[in-house]
This record gives C-alpha cells, sequence and structure tokens, in this order.
C-alpha cells in the first residue's frame, strides 16, 4: 500500500467520524493551545519589554552611597563632567532630590501630606539619556528651566490629579518645612519610565531654578548614563572611581536593565508551570485518543476484515490505525496552536503590543501530539492488525 | 497431464472452543469450476470457506493455493496471494457505508499499491460489468440490495482473481435479484474464473457444475469434477 493511501485512509475513518474525532482530540487542542498561548502571550509582552528598553542593557546609574554610619553622601559636584569623559560614555544626565521638599496640588493643602512625591532637580540632558517620552506638554529647556516650572512623572501626575494641562495648570511646590514655598506651571507630564522607576514618582525643576528658589548646590544625588553596549562592562568597572575617586566606596552603581529581567525571567518560571499543565492536557487528551481508538477498533471490526480478505497485511492494518491515531492528534494540536495563536494576536492587539510567536513552542505542542498520538494508537493498531480476518468477519 | 488445484485441501480440521466446525475435509478445487457447498446451518459451509481463502487457518490439515502451503506463507505473502488470486463476496455485502460503491470497488486495488486513478478507473469498468454503470456516485445506502451485492461482486472481480469465494451471496436477496447475482457469477465462470459458493440457494446448487454438500463438519456427498 501507498504511503500517501495510508493517510488517504486514515483521513477517510476520522472524516467519516468527524464530531468523535473533534471531541476526542478537544483535549489535545486544549493543551496545545495552553502551550502555545502561555509562552506566546508572555514573549510578547517580554519582547515588548526589551524592545521599550531598546539597547536597555548600556544604561547604567550612579546614585549616593552611604557612609559606615549611615549618612548619605551626595555624589560630587564634578561627577557629571568627570563620567562624561569616560571612554565609551555616550550621554550623561544628573538629577538631585531636593531634601525635603514638598510638591502639593494647592498651598492649602498640609505640608507634610507628600503623597511620596519627590522635587527633583533635572536637565534636559536626562530626555536624551533615558529616551524619556511625554505624555501631554514638553520637558523643560534651558529657557523654561530658569522659571518655577515642572514636569511631572506619570505617577506623580495621577496623585496630584492632574489629566490635561493648560497654561494656568499648577502645583505648589515648597522648601523644608513648609515655608517660602511657590506656585509652579506644570509644562509636561511624562510617560511611565520602566529603567527609571524613581522618576514615576519625581516632580523635575530646572536647575536654574532649583538653585535659585531652593538653594541647590549642583551635588546630584543620581546620575545616569548611557555606555557604549560592547563596554559596559569596561564603563561599569571603572564608574565609582571616577565619580567619587576620594571615596570610591560610597558609590552605588547599578543597572536598571537587570531589575527589569529578572522580572521577565521570574515570568518564565510561571511559563513553566504553565507549559506543564498544557503538557498534561496533551497527555490527558492522548489518554482520550487511545481510548477512542480502541473504541473505534471493536467497531470497525468487520472494516479490518473486509480489508484483510482485499489483501492488507497485518502491518498495514496496524500503520492505518496508527496513522489515524497520530493525525487526530496532529489535527487537535493544529486547531489548539491556532486557537493559542489567535488569543495571542487578540491580547497583544487588545494591549497594543506586538505580537510575537515564538517556534519552539508550536514545534514542541506539533511534535509532542505526534508522539502522543503514536503512543496512544500503538495499542488498538496491534490489537487490530492482530485479529484474524475471519473472525473479525464473523457476525456477533 | 497434472493440473495444479486452485484450492486443495488434506485432511483439514478446524476446531472452535468446544465444536468442531470441520472433520477430515479432502477437497481439490480446480482452475474453473464452479462449486456450490451445500448444507444446513451450521455444517460448516462458511468455515470451509474462509479456510480456502487464507482468511482462517485450519487447526490441522495442509490447504494449498494454487499449489502453495499457506501454512509456510507468511503475513505479507498471503496477503499478497488474497489481492491478487482471490476474490470475496459475502452474504452481507461488506461494503463501506461511507464511500461511494466507485470508492469501494476501487479500494479492493489499494492494497496492490495501484495508484488512484488507475484503481478509479478500474473499478468504473468492473461497475459497467456488474451493470451498475448508471449508480457510480451512489452510496451502498442508496442503493437496493441486490444493487450492493453487485457492487460487491465488483469489487470482488475487480482485481482479476483466479478464484471468487462468495458466502451465501443470495442470502440476504430477493428471487429476482438473486438471480441477477447468480448469472454474473455464471458469467465470471464462464470467463474461467473459478467460483465456489457456499449456498442455501437450490437455483444456485442447480446451477453448478459441482456440488459438496457438508453435515456436521464433514464432507457428505461431492458429485466431483466433471469436465
Amino acid at each position: 500500500m501507498r504511503p500517501w493511501d495510508v493517510l488517504l485512509e486514515a483521513t477517510a475513518g476520522l472524516r467519516y467520524r468527524r464530531l468523535r474525532a473533534a471531541l476526542s482530540a478537544l483535549g489535545i487542542a486544549v493543551g496545545a493551545a495552553a502551550v502555545v498561548g502561555v509562552v506566546a502571550i508572555p514573549a510578547s509582552a517580554q519582547a515588548a519589554l526589551l524592545d521599550q528598553l531598546g539597547r536597555g542593557g548600556n544604561l547604567l546609574t550612579v546614585a549616593t552611597g552611604q557612609t559606615f554610619n549611615g549618612t548619605p553622601v551626595p555624589l560630587p559636584r564634578t561627577a557629571p563632567s568627570m563620567l562624561r569623559r569616560i571612554d565609551g560614555v555616550h550621554a550623561v544626565a544628573p538629577v538631585a532630590v531636593i531634601n525635603g521638599a514638598s510638591v502639593r496640588r494647592t498651598s492649602a493643602i498640609p505640608a507634610h501630606d507628600t503623597n511620596g512625591l519627590a522635587l527633583m532637580a533635572a536637565d534636559p540632558s536626562l530626555v536624551g539619556t533615558l529616551n524619556l517620552t511625554m505624555t501631554r506638554g514638553r520637558f523643560t529647556d534651558a529657557a523654561t528651566g530658569r522659571y518655577p516650572a515642572v514636569v511631572l512623572g506619570a505617577a506623580a501626575a495621577r496623585a496630584l490629579g492632574i489629566s490635561a494641562l493648560t497654561p494656568q495648570t499648577q502645583v505648589h511646590i515648597a522648601p523644608a518645612g513648609g515655608r517660602g514655598g511657590r506656585y509652579a506651571v506644570v509644562l509636561g507630564v511624562l510617560a511611565p519610565v520602566p529603567l527609571a522607576p524613581e522618576l514615576d514618582t519625581g516632580v523635575l525643576l530646572g536647575t536654574t531654578a532649583a538653585t535659585e528658589l531652593f538653594g541647590y548646590d549642583g551635588n546630584p544625588s543620581r546620575i545616569y548614563l548611557r555606555a557604549d553596549p560592547d563596554r559596559v562592562t569596561a564603563v561599569w568597572s571603572v564608574l565609582a572611581a571616577t565619580t567619587n575617586p576620594a571615596n570610591p566606596g560610597q558609590v552605588t552603581v547599578g543597572q536598571p536593565s537587570d531589575l527589569l529581567l529578572a522580572r521577565t525571567s521570574a515570568h518564565t518560571a510561571l511559563t513553566g508551570l504553565a507549559i506543564g499543565l498544557g503538557a498534561v492536557a496533551m497527555l490527558v487528551g492522548g489518554v482520550g485518543v487511545a481510548n477512542v481508538m480502541v473504541v473505534s477498533v471493536t467497531e470497525r471490526r468487520t472494516e479490518i476484515g473486509i480489508r484483510r480478505a482485499l489483501g492488507a497485511t497485518r502491518a498495514t492494518i496496524a500503520m492505518v490505525f496508527l496513522a489515524e491515531a497520530t493525525m487526530l492528534c496532529l489535527l487537535g494540536a493544529v486547531a489548539g496552536a491556532l486557537a493559542g495563536i489567535a488569543a495571542t494576536v487578540g491580547y497583544t492587539a487588545f494591549s497594543g503590543i506586538p505580537a510575537v510567536l515564538p517556534i519552539a513552542p508550536l514545534a514542541t505542542a506539533l511534535g509532542a501530539a505526534v508522539l502522543i498520538g503514536l503512543i496512544a494508537g500503538s495499542y488498538p493498531a496491534v490489537h487490530a492488525a492482530r485479529l484474524s480476518p475471519a473472525e473479525a468477519l464473523r457476525h456477533t | 497431464m497434472t493440473v495444479t488445484a486452485a484450492i486443495e485441501l488434506r485432511d483439514v480440521a478446524k476446531e472452535f472452543t468446544g465444536t468442531r466446525a470441520l472433520r477430515g475435509v479432502d477437497l481439490t478445487i480446480r482452475p474453473g469450476e464452479m462449486v456450490a457447498v451445500v448444507g444446513a446451518s451450521g455444517s460448516g459451509k462458511s468455515t470451509l470457506l474462509h479456510i480456502a481463502g487464507t482468511l482462517e487457518r485450519p487447526s490441522t490439515g495442509v490447504v494449498l493455493i494454487a499449489g502453495q502451503d499457506v501454512a509456510r506463507l507468511p503475513d505479507a505473502a498471503l496477503s499478497r496471494l488474497r489481492a491478487h488470486h482471490l476474490g470475496f463476496v459475502f452474504q452481507q455485502f461488506f461494503l463501506m457505508p461511507h464511500l461511494d460503491i466507485v470508492a469501494n470497488v476501487a479500494h479492493a486495488l489499494v492494497y496492490r499499491g495501484i495508484p488512484r486513478p488507475a484503481r478509479r478507473s478500474a473499478a468504473v469498468t468492473a461497475l459497467h460489468r456488474v451493470g451498475l454503470g448508471h449508480r457510480l456516485g451512489h452510496r451502498p445506502d442508496q442503493l437496493s440490495g441486490g444493487e450492493c451485492q453487485r457492487a460487491a461482486i465488483a469489487r470482488a472481480l475487480v482485481g482479476g482473481p483466479t478464484v471468487i469465494l462468495a458466502d451465501e451471496p443470495t442470502g440476504n436477496l430477493d428471487s429476482t435479484s438473486g438471480r441477477a447475482v447468480l448469472d454474473l457469477l455464471l458469467r465470471l465462470n464462464a470467463e474461467e474464473t473459478t467460483v465456489v459458493i457456499a449456498t442455501h440457494d437450490p437455483d444456485i446448487a442447480a446451477a453448478a457444475s459441482r456440488r459438496i454438500e457438508l453435515h456436521d463438519g464433514s464432507v457428505v456427498h461431492d458429485t466431483g469434477w466433471s469436465a
């Protein structure tokens, strides 16, 4: 018998019993859908995140450290210009938290009600260094940086209840103690910054205004750097010493993308669990297919007898049933995979991220289905092949 | 001149759990014979036919098909023998319900590795031979019993077998349809095909060139081979 004819015979068996075939393949389909969807959806989210990071791995931060007794040590005023001179550093942006300053919607709100917002001095270099995007308005520039004008982090804008901006939108900023505060125009609102979440709760004031209004001394509390992607490690190794040559130990050096990657690997662990569940569903589906095939062999005794009378060998009979079980599992897996893909496309379209369809889980699901089909079909196939033709034709 | 027997049974016995279906049957069927195997229900007619058609192995004794001892043949060779030399017709037709009759007849050639287009054209020819040329696209449930049996005969003859074994071919048919089936079998026999029919039908028994009567698994009467 030609291989193509074996396939035709196997599909004929399935076509004739469509509903049963569909129901018995359902378990496999659910498993495959779970495997594909569960991998593809987080993979899409992760790809979107990594995309958002861009070459996010080259962002480094230098922050104030502490002395042995716990006192915070501000970074030296000269640090930004020193860091800029390191070979392989593309961009440097310092920010400074103005200690004790408060930001409120109006002066009528008590000064201690800070909402956890931090007033920071920042200059326009921050935009390029962190690839900041604005959801509203614009960032402070050299001109507006001299005036009491602020840019709000995404969370800060939410906490202050500011959604739409007008030229009259203002917040009240005050130095430590709450006296001598004044209103500042809100120039813009930042989109969330996953690489520097501290900016989300920040209220950014131009450095000149910060110096004039709050006596900012030019000592940054945190510096963001972009390094040449190939030289991140080299740059990293000299950061502390360059920032504070006198006391390198009082500088905290960080690579924010590590945190995000750690978070995505936590997703991966969950994914493993879900894949395991999908695999169990497929196995259970395989048991269902085996069950249906056993019933099918019993039901189709006459058919088997006729095939044998017409010259089918035992091996041919076994192959037809094996092919049928395998095809059943494969079709189930294909249907499930399509459902998983549809779910992924739907989810990603809904959340506005590009869909990523990893090949590995697709191939795994289909490969596993074939394997399960072969295993599930082997007993019924052997059973069918062993039937004596006359016995198969003898009516009950 | 010795002619190789189409089918030869030597001291064949068949025992099912508790019952002896055949006992000590010696039988030689020559090429071109038209044999009617008669006897009461349970006398062993079907078992004899199954054993002669290699669908069943005897408990003891030797079965030779075209001179080959079937006990010595592996499954693949035995299957090849069935595919090339033997055609079967059953009382219940055993057509596949989900296939039209062309596909049913063409199915007989699938195990010989014949490509699909050739199978189908041979099937159409065979169906024309049995007078079903106007029913090609019909499924068995759209045909009368007589038409189904003629389709089954087309399936048996499509591969050009040397022997056709028919088990009660008219058992489920009215007399007119039964007559048509018998005429077909006689025509096949006239074309040199050996035909062995297990039957209750006195018309068939009368039309056959040789009658073998079974009783309780033994041959009690054999009109013998006549030229």
